[in-house]
């Protein structure tokens, strides 16, 4: 088989027919993880329903990602994934599966499926604090990872980002 | 080449000129011989040396024993600026490079920085060239060497090399320049360019792989970093690889005969493809000079888009292309070239470099615009930062 890049057959088919992205209106939850300044971005968003036994399953998820091969294509197997699995399981989806589900990836775009999970986890932390709902302690662990990270980056791209944000207002 | 594909990464490298290998083809069997040897094997070997030499010193305006081949252009510059500076360490410690330089040069004055050297890097412009005031502004007293490239590998901005070369000139420094974008592209002529060594690398003309040259204007002393039987004056001993310099010569060659009319050609070919992109895609912004730019180099950042993304949307469509972006070099960061012209790493993300050559045509070129589109449209549509 002819790889293409670095990636599997699995990485480009997904990268070729990424599966739901866009923009969910009115979400029930948004998971913003990445910096553009330093490579990839993801935007998750969920809307929220009920199974038959009423507990909170992920009705429909969408992504927006800027990035390379790896990061479109984790954006999207994640939300195959989770995709009609209750919250309680799609909690607990991590990288390892992701890139199972991907036939692999190189080891340099691992961080791509870390940034993924987060940013599932994110968008369902978003949902659960909203309601006011309980929020398990690992979710709570995982968002506080994610915001140490963020700050991270912030503190390391200061200037750069602020030139950003100006740039993102003047825009359309 | 795979007839339905195209190939835009002739900066990258060059399939070998049919007329190149051919010639090569008998030092590779019947002509074989080892150009130390005594016998007609030898001496026929030695003989073919000998007339590439003449043929690559041709193109550039210099004498025969001043061009030594090297495995690379890689093994070239390590060759001028660590045996330039190791040979001449009596007389100062100063090196000045751009800082747009190829990473064989930044290593190289890297590593001499480890061994006590001092280096300086000259800054470039928003268009990727450098300063003449900076360069004399940088110059000390013990400066030794200042090597700037002719032409630069990813935005292709041609730099002035003539009035560097004239400043080191007056001041008894040395003068390198790293050639391996535009020789045989753009006329080069060590004498009236007032360059001291000069770097070349065959595979980026349309010769084979694993061979260059160095040029070191005569009188200069360089320090080998290969040891052994003293082939090519002394400065880089192993045996020598006879097959590559010929067909490099005889690259060398034709680049002469066809350069002014090539020139023009993949101008206008440049130029046709970079407007389309201007006037059509928004967000898109020209990397490198305008005019001083080499005649087959098309640099662009895309916004909201990232550029490893786009040459694998690009290959998978039928067009070979590269980037600049972080996402696709080993280190995760973003190309230091870009991000010395001023670009936020953004905008170096979204990176992409076209190269034309020998067998670009105008039908290539107006369909690499229309997939270029597409890919573009495709992958801004996923991006959350614009919707087009």
């Amino acid at each position: 088989m002819r790889k293409t890049g670095p990636y599997t057959k699995k990485v480009i088919e997904y990268f070729r027919n990424p599966k739901n992205f866009g923009k969910i209106k009115n979400p029930d939850g948004i998971g913003k993880v990445g910096n553009a300044v330093c490579g990839d971005t993801m935007w998750l968003y969920i809307k929220v329903g009920k199974d038959k036994e009423g507990e909170e399953i992920i009705k429909d998820i969408k992504f927006e990602t800027f990035g390379c091969v790896a990061a479109l294509a984790t954006s999207s197997v994640i939300t195959d994934l989770a995709k009609g699995k209750t919250l309680r399981a799609a909690m607990k989806i991590d990288r390892n599966k992701i890139v199972k589900s991907l036939g692999g990836l190189p080891p340099i775009k691992i961080h791509c499926s870390v940034l993924a999970a987060s940013a599932l986890s994110e968008a369902i932390y978003d949902y659960l604090r909203k309601m006011k709902k309980e929020i398990p302690k690992e979710l709570q662990m995982k968002h506080q990872r994610t915001e140490k990270e963020k700050k991270e980056i912030e503190k390391r791209y200061k200037d750069w980002i602020k030139v950003e944000k100006g740039m993102h207002k003047k825009l359309p | 080449m795979s007839k339905n594909k195209i190939y835009l990464d002739y900066a990258s490298t060059t399939p070998i000129d049919p007329k190149v290998m051919k010639i090569m083809l008998p030092y590779l069997s019947e002509k074989f011989g080892n150009t130390m040897s005594l016998h007609s094997f030898g001496q026929e070997a030695k003989l073919a040396l000998d007339e590439s030499r003449e043929k690559v010193a041709n193109l550039i305006g210099a004498k025969n024993a001043e061009i030594v081949f090297t495995g690379s252009a890689t093994e070239s510059n390590n060759l001028a600026l660590k045996g330039v500076v190791l040979a001449n360490k009596n007389k100062g410690r100063h090196i000045i490079i751009s800082s747009i330089e190829h990473p064989c040069i930044v290593e190289s004055a890297k590593w001499l920085e480890k061994q006590g050297f001092e280096i300086d890097k000259l800054k470039v412009d928003k268009c990727g060239l450098v300063d003449q005031k900076e360069v004399k502004k940088l110059i000390k007293k013990d400066t030794i060497l200042v090597s700037v490239m002719h032409a630069n590998n990813e935005i292709g901005t041609i730099e002035p090399i003539k009035e560097i070369g004239e400043i080191c000139k007056k001041r008894g420094i040395f003068f390198h320049t790293d050639a391996a974008q535009t020789l045989g592209k753009i006329p080069i002529d060590v004498n009236k360019m007032n360059i001291d060594l000069l770097t070349a690398s065959s595979h980026k003309m349309y010769g084979p792989k694993g061979v260059g040259f160095l040029f070191i204007r005569e009188g200069i002393r360089v320090e080998p970093i290969l040891h052994g039987g003293g082939q090519e004056f002394g400065l880089r001993s192993s045996t020598v690889n006879v097959a590559d310099i010929v067909g490099f010569a005889k690259a060398c060659e034709i680049c002469q005969k066809s350069m002014k009319k090539e020139e023009r050609r993949l101008i206008k070919l440049r130029d046709k493809l970079v407007f389309k992109i201007l006037k059509k895609v928004e967000f898109s912004k020209l990397n490198g000079h305008p005019k001083k730019r080499l005649p087959n180099n098309i640099n662009f950042s895309f916004s909201f888009i990232e550029g490893e993304a786009l040459v694998i949307q690009l290959d998978l469509l039928g067009i070979a292309a590269s980037t600049g972006s972080a996402c696709s070099s080993a280190k995760l960061e973003p190309s230091h070239v870009l991000l010395a012209i001023g670009l936020r790493p953004q905008e170096a993300h979204g990176s992409l470099r076209l190269s034309l050559g020998r067998w670009t045509t105008e039908k290539e070129i107006d369909k690499v615009f229309k997939v270029l589109v597409k890919a573009i449209k495709r992958l801004r549509k996923i991006s959350p930062f614009k919707k087009i």
